[in-house]
């Protein structure tokens, strides 16, 4: 029990780690909260609400305010956005944000019918961890197929 | 109540009663995401005609002006508070959390204002 300090000096046990602990709060101990997990569907769908979330907020947000802006200016303007747009790299961008789009959608409505309590059975839980990104990326292929045939 | 650790400093305090705001108001705004998020997706792939004209005059009807104005205002509520989130969990030191916070209410209030005018300057707009 001793391999983490020297032992205490005096008899009711106060270890001289313990008693610095006490004037330097944030020294103190924390949960090793990365690392020790062993991987699961529900952490992947997790971490990718997250990431799409915020893609969404800072990279879809800022499109979206390009595209009005550029709608408000006039045909100029909007020639300069959608020569970027139609662009390689823009079209990337824009099939990016469409799946980060109906992912978080997904990942979202999954986390309406958590809210209300269901769906945490681990069969239940894991199967539609695993649905969630695939029909995502299903609606994704499917609205840039009817775009591009259209 | 002690003065060491900072579970000790706030421990009987009781809550701070407004625990659960930013948590049902992500909920209310992730509504408004979806409905409005879906209608300019939906209205987007009908049109087909990606042009300057075609959007313009799409835009200056008052239905799609008042949802693409209701979106603009409802993400960009739901991104300020996801944002929040991603500062309060990676950002721990208190002067960069704070300036971090104060610099995402500006771009937030000030994305959704010149996101607003855009869309009333298409629909009031010649």
């Amino acid at each position: 029990m001793h391999e983490w300090g020297p032992r205490p000096a005096n008899r009711i046990g106060i270890y001289p780690q313990m008693a610095q602990a006490e004037t330097k709060p944030k020294s103190r101990p924390i949960s090793p909260h990365l690392g020790i997990w062993r991987w699961g569907p529900a952490m992947f769908v997790s971490i990718l609400h997250r990431v799409t979330g915020n893609g969404l907020a800072l990279v879809g947000l800022g499109v979206l305010l390009w595209w009005l802006y550029a709608l408000a200016a006039g045909p100029i303007a909007y020639d300069t956005f959608a020569a970027h747009a139609g662009a390689w790299y823009g079209k990337v961008v824009l099939v990016g944000l469409t799946w980060a789009f109906f992912n978080h959608m997904a990942s979202g409505l999954r986390h309406f019918v958590l809210d209300i309590g269901a769906g945490y059975e681990l069969k239940n839980n894991n199967l539609w961890s695993v649905l969630t990104p695939l029909l995502a990326l299903a609606a994704t292929v499917v609205v840039w197929t009817v775009i591009v045939l259209k | 109540m002690g003065n060491g650790t900072s579970i000790g400093r706030v421990r009987g305090l009781g809550s701070a009663r407004h625990g659960a705001q930013h948590w049902l108001v992500q909920r209310y705004t992730a509504i408004g995401n979806l409905l409005a998020g879906l209608y300019l997706l939906f209205s987007l792939v009908a049109l087909g005609d990606y042009s300057h004209k075609a959007l313009h005059a799409w835009l200056h009807q008052p239905l799609p002006a008042m949802m693409i104005g209701l979106f603009v205002v409802s993400t960009f509520w739901h991104a300020r508070l996801g944002l929040q989130v991603l500062v309060e969990d990676y950002v721990h030191e208190e002067g960069n959390k704070f300036a971090a916070m104060a610099l995402l209410n500006l771009l937030a209030f000030a994305g959704a204002a010149f996101g607003l005018l855009c869309v009333v300057r298409i629909a009031l707009g010649a």
